[in-house]
């Protein structure tokens, strides 16, 4: 990946390097997120399941890719 | 709106029993139907097998989980939802916010995650005593109740702010008996005597519990369901401590509607006073 085809953005956090042209979809796949209980908030807005292939990922985005675990 | 006094007068008495026996039923939050008068969380388990098990033991169908961010450098890590026993409802916490904006974005990932609109609104106003910050949680109520959200409030067991959450719309109050994780048990039972008389909405009280005794309390007191974590999860057999819970509450409710006894300072026999020999 050179940095003309990579992009630079956010996740939970972090600071990561990513394809350029990927969506939420490929994005998870590409982080090997699976599972049930999985939500994708994009710059601050969430991004409904049924959106994931058409939302892009794009230079700067901050992505936040959140799940369930054990609390009170 | 339900009667929570226990009526003296015979005239009342089948007003009462109408009452009782629509109190018999299921827990109603919002449109969701809970069964379970015991409600439990998933955190501080030492493993999934064990927390599967306690909360079989305990017979709750509803549990509380919290959203955090996947740790994506942990590759095959075992999912919570994997491990609840079928047919849970799923109450997501927004434990650890300390404003309305990330209670809101919490709730808002939540119900996507979750594919509900339940949500356990918390908005903690410290870190030592985690009380909540009911002037917040009030706010941030208003706004996810107009999302369409079914809004189950902690707060501290205060009648005013109990009294305002039910009417800005929240489909239930939950009060804390003590401090979250504290153990210490119904620390105001007279709080939440008002706070039961007043309530149009179910009233669960949240934190605090320690043992079976406090949950028993809470349900004699008339509360409508109980929601714990700690008692059970930091006890020394969790899964036997699931069971006495489960007990505790059912017992607790039992009592509540059967209508106890007044206290009274002196005896009253409980053997015919007539018919003695040598009277």
């Amino acid at each position: 990946m050179t940095a003309e085809d990579s992009v630079r953005v956010k996740i939970n956090g972090k600071d990561r390097t990513v394809p350029e042209g990927l969506h939420v979809a490929g994005l998870l796949s590409l982080l090997q997120v699976t599972g049930p209980g999985v939500a994708v908030e994009r710059n601050r807005s969430i991004v409904p399941k049924t959106n994931y292939e058409s939302t892009p990922v794009e230079a700067g985005d901050e992505i936040e890719i959140v799940s369930f675990i054990g609390g009170g | 709106m339900r009667s929570r006094s226990s009526p003296s007068s015979v005239e009342a008495e089948d007003k009462m029993e109408k009452t009782k026996q629509s109190q018999d039923g299921p827990l109603l939050v919002g449109e969701h139907v809970i069964e379970s008068r015991l409600i439990v969380g998933t955190g501080k388990y030492e493993n999934y097998p064990t927390m599967k098990a306690a909360m079989e033991a305990s017979g709750a169908d509803m549990v509380t989980v919290a959203v955090r961010r996947i740790d994506l450098s942990a590759k095959g890590e075992e999912n919570l939802l994997n491990w609840l026993p079928d047919g849970m409802t799923l109450l997501p916490n927004t434990a650890g916010c300390y404003n309305i904006e990330d209670a809101l974005r919490v709730a808002r990932l939540a119900r996507e995650a979750a594919i509900g609109d339940l949500v356990k609104l918390e908005v903690i106003g410290d870190e030592k005593t985690l009380f909540p910050d009911n002037h917040q949680t009030l706010k941030a109520a208003e706004i996810l109740l107009k999302e369409g959200f079914t809004v189950l409030p902690y707060c501290t067991d205060d009648p005013i702010v109990c009294r305002q959450l039910q009417e800005i719309g929240c489909h239930a109050v939950m009060p804390l008996a003590a401090p979250i994780g504290s153990g210490l048990g119904v620390r105001n039972p007279y709080n939440l005597r008002i706070i039961l008389e007043q309530a149009t909405v179910p009233v669960i009280v949240d934190a605090g519990v320690g043992t079976a005794s406090d949950a028993a309390v809470a349900m004699e007191l008339g509360c409508d369901a109980v929601l714990m974590n700690t008692a059970i999860a930091g006890a020394g057999e969790p899964v036997r401590m699931a069971r006495a819970m489960r007990l505790a509450v059912e017992a607790g409710r039992e009592a509540y509607l059967s209508g106890r006894i007044p206290m009274k300072l002196y005896a009253t026999a409980s053997s015919p006073i007539s018919g003695r020999i040598g009277a």
